[in-house]
């Protein structure tokens, strides 16, 4: 019996009224855990009752503790007839297995009821003995840490980075099974949360195991997502990063080079039984897909056996992208690169990465993004043991990444994630990253520490290792060489491939850096900006909208309709971000998604990024645009308008975004193809793309950016990418973690989910039609927020993604949940000063450490930049201490003049400890008020950080999944009164867990499902919402630290460098 | 196209003042925007009507999830579903409680019955207050009523915590509350040109110097602020020897005459009235036993006392003078035995008189 489990319920407060006679409540509790069932006793005729129940115990295995949630049910007592519900709540007691994370979960929960959402709260108290070792059960993967930040942790550092985790579970939905017809709405929402919770508990299990296995303690970037494929089943599955995890102790210098924690565990994970499991790749590589004109129908596989399948020829996009090559020569420092970290990363069998952000020295170049989607039919899913199906269709689309990174010269990659949208019973999977080279000695043991190369060369190769990884062993001194030959703020940026051989053609010139090393003209990642890249000006959020009509069709018709056109969309998003890009004179896009979803009778594409001047690129051109037919004067006239009108747009933009880059010598090299000069974007797809080459675009101003109008769709197009509705004044706006060009963020941000349905009327509209009502949603809600969040100004908008969904024919829906986060203007200005006289002197080197440190790698460019080896002084947590908010100030106040013990919402003052394992329980399970405790304050944000904040405990996962139903729609004020109250609760719930545990934050938080339906005829409507994040406890940054030097604004690199050197 | 759903969700929950306000005074969504359109917020911002009827929309319904918590302001301090700051806290419930004067002033004294509540319409079409406005504040005053009769000790200090007032809004509601209970009148012609606040002042002496409470005696019975003091009212009988007693009420004359004289132009008509005035007050203090006459005693005030002076054109320092002397006065005849209800009495219909003494 591994575990004792054990639950104490406190009391109750604002129960709703259940005897219309009395207008009071006989409430009691029932608590379940598994199949132990136990009850308090009948709290008779208050809303306010007080069990103070006694302890009950669950004796458990380990297995179960992760599975399963700790289930609360409270109840009306009555006499005669049934006992009626009143709600329930789930707790996840995952949390409390892990060492580091939780303690104690003690508040209060809202009682949620899927019908009639929450009914008053309860106060609960739960603690965990685990009776063993906890590394010695294996399994159970208890104490593995699952992080949804998709960076190293911030009070972490990475001792080793062991790479991709994947699992996936399948279930019967229990909505679709024969019992449903005879069981009430309530009992069917709660089977079905209650199974999701189940699966959601194994598959974070089944991922431990693995990450126990490889030998890490930790999965970061934990991505996980439920697929409801209807009578097919129901899909649960994850991504993540496997590492080990050092914790970062306030006080002691952290670059020692000895982890005894980590040496036996990364033994464990070159274990040679492991390699062997892995299939070796086909050395081959596949051919790379890249114009999708071309093997729109060549790679297309259809396959008649039960299983329908069609596999989506897809886009590498990197700069102009389009061709097909794979470079394989190189000169031979790059050879060595390339052999080196191929045979590092080669032992896995999926180089990929979940994370987004990297420690500085990671990423040592970047190839492009890659992407491949996958049409496939739905069945039933036979054996829910086994699901081969699912898992086999992944493997497909993951082995076609791989092969695209390939292409590129590149042996991993990075940034990634999966998705899938449903409609009926055609499912089209997603997978995107961005194909990159990554340092291999981050993926090795030992090797990780800062300056530690003369250890690492004089280490003995480990027992068990492979060959090939030994002969690295003894190469790594050239990486030393290899890292001085790139600075790290321009790197990054150099092409992996070789510039002989591309694999399509783009415009390479030297760095403009460093001009040592080839750059490509534009450059696509889905990753964020890393922390030491050099950019001009700020960045913007860029948009591309694509909607397209499909016959509705049934089955394998429907699949290869759809399949037909997922090519034609992904090149169409791309002209328009490219397009786009130009526009705003800018040459890289960072965390680009492109969404497609699929409905009936329609396809919608959605592709967002944040825009940026990447200083080690070219300056991008202009943009020219080409009448086809030079026919009569009007319509010269007509372009030449719109010529300038483009021209206008550009010079604003330049302005707007502060992009003043410097005048730089033209050096064009290396393109393969020397007449052709600039690239050229195709409107009418009928043309096959064998025309292009022969096509000589020759007038127009050098490196302009060609675009030609031939048919009115063109005119429209051009039209549309000049009606993006400029952000008013006070407002920028990116879809990554962190706004480039804005650094002195202050404490002000408001976190917001906003969702929107829009029904289309008329239903013969065209393909045109259907993009500008698209396009003017997506707009018309990016000016609602700008509007509702005017009162941040000045402000960003941070983690911008929409997500697109066709819930029925004829309904668009898109939701977005971001963060507004104010910054300062005054400091802002100075800093943009300094960055406009630092731009020319960028030739500055820096020195940057290869240790890997979460907080070092602070690429949120807010100023940190704390050195980490420095303790942190108590100093600095008393003067935190005085600067709390008066909230809670006034909170604490309170508590004291309460005096029942340290009430727990005074987190600031109490967390400040340095060592937060100090809080004593004792303290915190007197929080037993009844009405008068204050509520804990809980920030959320979808971002890692919170500005001037550091996080100094990491309390778990959360994860929440959540049905809603009515059958009174219009009494609940219709759907936006339904939903509104729906993503209140939800927000509700979540803030009460993450106070329950201690915390008062949520960082990388996402809603990754909001299934909304409806059916006014009836009054009814249900909702699903999954939202998912990391609890912390985060302290108040003293202002001193918070107060960023100028010059390292002027250089975001510089303030990574501080933290390490 | 239309929008089908429309949400906007924070997680500190921060409401536009100005919307609220707009919400409070019973305005519909589309009246809202207009109003928020001519009062010019789009400017600056490049926002349509779409987009300002969409926002608000969205703090309508964050109102509408609001106000039952409202109801219970205890109860929004330590609720979960809304995150607010404790300063928003406080500024949504006092918006929330107050009222407007005109309104307050045709209820002031009514029963708060349903019958009263059917008659909003009226009053809302006489006070141009919109119905739902009209209703919310007669709701408020009706959910203070209730809950506060039911508790012991001091009514202003209950009010305030139950509802988390400030200490001005606490006493008006003190005053509507007590108001209510005694059913004073107040809506005749008479009394129109007195304000709320004349009569928040009036109720405020009446609970501190009248009532059980006022004795600082808070552990015997209910209500006690909120009812006149049984025994004192019976003891305001014994003060009509003033009155009946023909020396006293000479003596009482000529005393309070050789303080005055000199002192102010109006002597002459003060001289001549003291008896009818010295009636008049001393005889609304013999009827307050009488439930029925306690609802006149305003209106008695008025017609007895208030109405005469300012015939005679009495200025307000007049009329200090003059209640000085005559309550003082009383204090120097050796066979009055009744100093104590006397200056009880006297102590209130004194600062009443002032504050009611005006055009």
């Amino acid at each position: 019996m591994p575990g004792k489990l054990k639950a104490k319920i406190v009391a109750g407060r604002h129960l709703p009224v259940m005897d219309r006679a009395s207008d009071l409540t006989d409430a009691f509790v029932e608590v379940k855990f598994g199949n132990t069932t136990f009850k308090t006793d009948v709290y008779p005729k208050s809303l306010n009752p007080q069990w103070n129940s006694e302890w009950f115990k669950f004796e458990v295995d380990d297995e179960d503790l992760q599975d399963e949630p700790l289930q609360i049910t409270v109840l009306d007592h009555d006499t005669y007839s049934a006992n009626d519900a009143i709600g329930k709540v789930y707790i996840d007691i995952d949390p409390l297995l892990s060492s580091e994370a939780a303690t104690v979960i003690s508040g209060w929960f809202p009682i949620y009821d899927t019908i009639h959402g929450i009914r008053g709260e309860i106060n609960v108290l739960v603690k965990v003995d685990l009776f063993n070792d906890l590394n010695r059960f294996r399994q159970s993967s208890c104490g593995v840490k699952f992080f949804c930040t998709t960076s190293i942790p911030r009070c972490y550092r990475a001792a080793l980075v062991h790479g991709f985790v994947e699992e996936l579970v399948v279930n019967e939905d229990p909505e679709y099974q024969w019992i449903d017809r005879i069981r009430t709405p309530r009992a069917s929402n709660e089977a079905r949360q209650r199974l999701i919770s189940l699966m959601s508990g194994e598959l974070q299990r089944k991922i431990g195991l693995k990450v126990l296995e490889m030998g890490g303690n930790a999965v970061v970037g934990y991505l996980q997502c439920f697929d409801l494929e209807g009578e097919s089943g129901l899909v649960v599955r994850a991504i993540g990063t496997a590492c080990t995890l050092d914790k970062l102790i306030p006080g002691s210098a952290s670059n020692t080079n000895t982890h005894p924690n980590t040496a036996p565990a990364s033994n464990a994970c070159n274990s040679p039984s492991k390699e062997i499991k892995e299939s070796p790749l086909a050395h081959g590589c596949r051919s790379s897909h890249n114009s999708p004109v071309h093997s729109a129908c060549s790679s297309q596989r259809l396959s008649h056996s039960q299983n329908f399948s069609v596999s989506v020829p897809t886009l590498v996009f990197t700069g102009m992208g389009s061709g097909i090559s794979v470079g394989k020569e190189a000169g031979p420092l790059k050879t060595l690169l390339r052999q080196q970290a191929q045979s590092a990363l080669e032992q896995r069998e999926f180089p990929f990465f979940t994370l987004t952000c990297f420690p500085p020295g990671f990423l040592v170049h970047i190839g492009g993004v890659v992407s491949a989607r996958s049409v496939k039919l739905l069945d039933r899913i036979h054996n829910p043991d086994e699901p081969e199906t699912r898992d086999a269709w992944w493997e497909e689309i993951r082995q076609e990444i791989k092969s695209h990174a390939k292409a590129l010269g590149c042996h991993a990659v990075v940034g990634y994630s999966e998705s899938t949208t449903i409609c009926e019973e055609v499912c089209i999977l997603s997978a995107s990253g961005t194909a990159a080279m990554l340092n291999p000695r981050f993926m090795r043991e030992g090797c990780l520490d800062a300056g530690g190369s003369d250890q690492r060369l004089s280490r003995q190769p480990p027992l068990g290792m492979v060959g090939s990884e030994r002969a690295e062993g003894e190469v790594s001194s050239s990486w030393l060489g290899f890292d001085d030959a790139s600075p790290p703020s321009c790197g990054f940026c150099h092409i992996p491939y070789d510039e002989f051989n591309m694999p399509f053609p783009a415009q390479l010139t030297y760095c403009y850096h460093c001009r040592r090393q080839k750059v490509p003209d534009v450059l696509f990642t889905t990753i964020d900006l890393p922390a030491e890249a050099a950019v001009t000006g700020k960045g913007c959020l860029i948009q591309a909208r694509l909607c397209r009509t499909k016959k509705k069709a049934q089955g394998e018709v429907n699949a290869t309709a759809i399949s037909n056109l997922l090519p034609f969309m992904e090149y169409e998003l791309h002209t328009q971000l490219m397009n786009k890009l130009k526009l705003r004179c800018m040459n890289a896009l960072f965390g680009l998604r492109i969404q497609i979803s699929v409905g009936e009778n329609m396809l919608l594409g959605l592709a967002s990024a944040t825009g940026v001047y990447l200083s080690a690129l070219p300056a991008p051109g202009g943009i020219q645009i080409a009448g086809k037919t030079p026919s009569d004067l009007s319509y010269d006239q007509h372009i030449s308008t719109m010529q300038k009108r483009i021209n206008d747009t550009i010079a604003m933009n330049k302005e707007l975004y502060n992009i003043h880059p410097p005048e730089c010598i033209e050096e064009v090299v290396g393109s393969p193809i020397p007449d052709r000069q600039r690239s050229r974007l195709f409107r009418s797809t009928s043309e096959s793309s064998d025309e292009l080459s022969e096509l000589d675009l020759s007038h127009g101003k050098k490196d302009a950016f060609v675009l030609e109008i031939d048919d009115t769709d063109a005119v429209e197009d051009i039209q549309s990418l000049l009606t993006d509705a400029p952000m008013p004044a006070g407002f920028y706006s990116c879809n990554t973690e962190v706004m480039p060009g804005i650094y002195n963020w202050t404490s002000g941000l408001q976190m917001f989910t906003s969702v929107r349905v829009y029904r289309l009327n008329n239903a013969n509209l065209t393909n045109q039609g259907l993009n500008k009502i698209f396009t003017d949603l997506c707009e018309n809600l990016l000016k609602s927020l700008y509007f509702k969040l005017r009162s941040m100004i000045p402000c960003c908008l941070c983690h911008l993604n929409f997500t697109v969904a066709v819930p029925e024919e004829e309904l668009i829906q898109v939701a977005v949940t971001a963060v507004a986060m104010s910054f300062d203007k005054e400091t802002q200005l100075a800093a943009d000063k300094a960055l406009n006289k630092g731009s020319g002197e960028n030739e500055e080197q820096l020195q940057f450490s290869m240790e890997l440190c979460g907080e070092s790698t602070s690429s949120n460019n807010q100023p940190t930049a704390k050195p980490s080896g420095l303790p942190e002084s108590a100093m600095t947590h008393s003067s935190s201490r005085d600067r709390c908010s008066t909230w809670l100030e006034l909170l604490r106040l309170k508590a004291h003049t309460i005096r029942r013990g340290s009430v727990k919402t005074t987190s600031s003052s109490e967390r400040c400890s340095p060592l937060p394992e100090v809080r004593s329980r004792s303290l915190r399970s007197t929080r037993s008020l009844p009405c008068g405790a204050p509520v804990t304050v809980v920030k959320m944000t979808p971002l890692s950080f919170l500005p001037r904040t550091r996080i100094v405990k990491y309390l778990g996962i959360i994860n929440m999944f959540f049905i809603r139903e009515t059958t009174s729609l219009r009494e609940e004020g219709g759907v936006s009164g339904f939903l509104h109250s729906f993503i209140a609760e939800v927000f509700a719930m979540v803030r009460a867990h993450v106070a329950a545990l201690g915390g008062n934050a949520v960082v990388s938080y996402s809603m990754k499902e909001c299934v909304f339906m409806e059916n006014p005829n009836k009054n009814q409507a249900q909702c699903l919402i999954n939202v998912s994040g990391d609890a912390v406890i985060f302290v108040r940054e003293s202002d001193q630290e918070a107060i960023p030097p100028l010059i390292t604004c002027g250089q975001t690199s510089t303030t990574g460098a501080d933290g390490t050197t | 196209m239309s929008v089908e759903l429309d949400v906007f969700v924070v997680n500190t929950t921060i409401m536009d003042e100005e919307v609220y306000q707009l919400w409070l005074d019973g305005y519909t969504v589309n009246d809202a925007v207009k109003v928020r359109m001519e009062g010019g917020v789009l400017e600056g911002c490049e926002a349509s009507a779409e987009v300002l009827h969409s926002d608000t929309m969205d703090q309508y319904r964050t109102f509408q999830m609001c106000e039952r918590l409202l109801h219970s302001p205890v109860k929004l301090a330590n609720q979960l579903l809304f995150q607010i700051p404790p300063h928003r806290q406080v500024m949504l419930i006092e918006r929330y409680y107050a009222f407007d004067s005109v309104f307050v002033r045709e209820v002031l004294g009514k029963k708060l019955s349903k019958g009263t509540k059917k008659d909003l319409d009226d009053v809302s079409a006489k006070t141009g207050v919109t119905l739902k406005s009209c209703r919310r504040q007669f709701d408020n005053f009706k959910r203070v009523f209730k809950v506060v009769e039911e508790l012991k000790g001091p009514l202003v200090e209950n009010i305030r915590q139950h509802f988390l007032l400030s200490d001005k809004l606490a006493r008006d509601y003190a005053a509507i509350v007590f108001f209510a209970n005694n059913r004073f009148e107040t809506g005749k012609k008479k009394l129109h040109y007195l304000t709320f606040q004349d009569f928040a002042f009036c109720a405020g002496q009446l609970i501190s110097n009248w009532t059980v409470g006022a004795l600082g005696d808070y552990n015997m019975v209910e209500d006690m602020d909120v009812d006149l003091e049984k025994e004192f009212l019976q003891d305001l009988k014994e003060l009509k020897i003033l009155i009946t007693d023909r020396d006293l009420l000479d003596q009482h004359k000529s005393l309070v005459c050789t303080a005055l004289r000199g002192k102010t132009k109006a002597f002459n008509e003060m001289e001549a009235n003291f008896k009818n005035l010295s009636r008049g007050l001393v005889n609304i203090a013999a009827k307050l036993t009488n439930t029925k006459e306690v609802r006149d005693f305003f209106i008695d005030l008025v017609e007895k006392f208030i109405e005469p002076c300012r015939s005679d054109k009495w200025t307000a320092g007049d009329m200090r003078l003059y209640l000085t002397h005559y309550t003082n006065s009383a204090h120097v005849l050796d066979t009055f035995k009744h100093q104590v209800v006397w200056d009880r009495y006297m102590g209130v219909i004194k600062s009443c008189i002032l504050k009611m003494y005006h055009d």
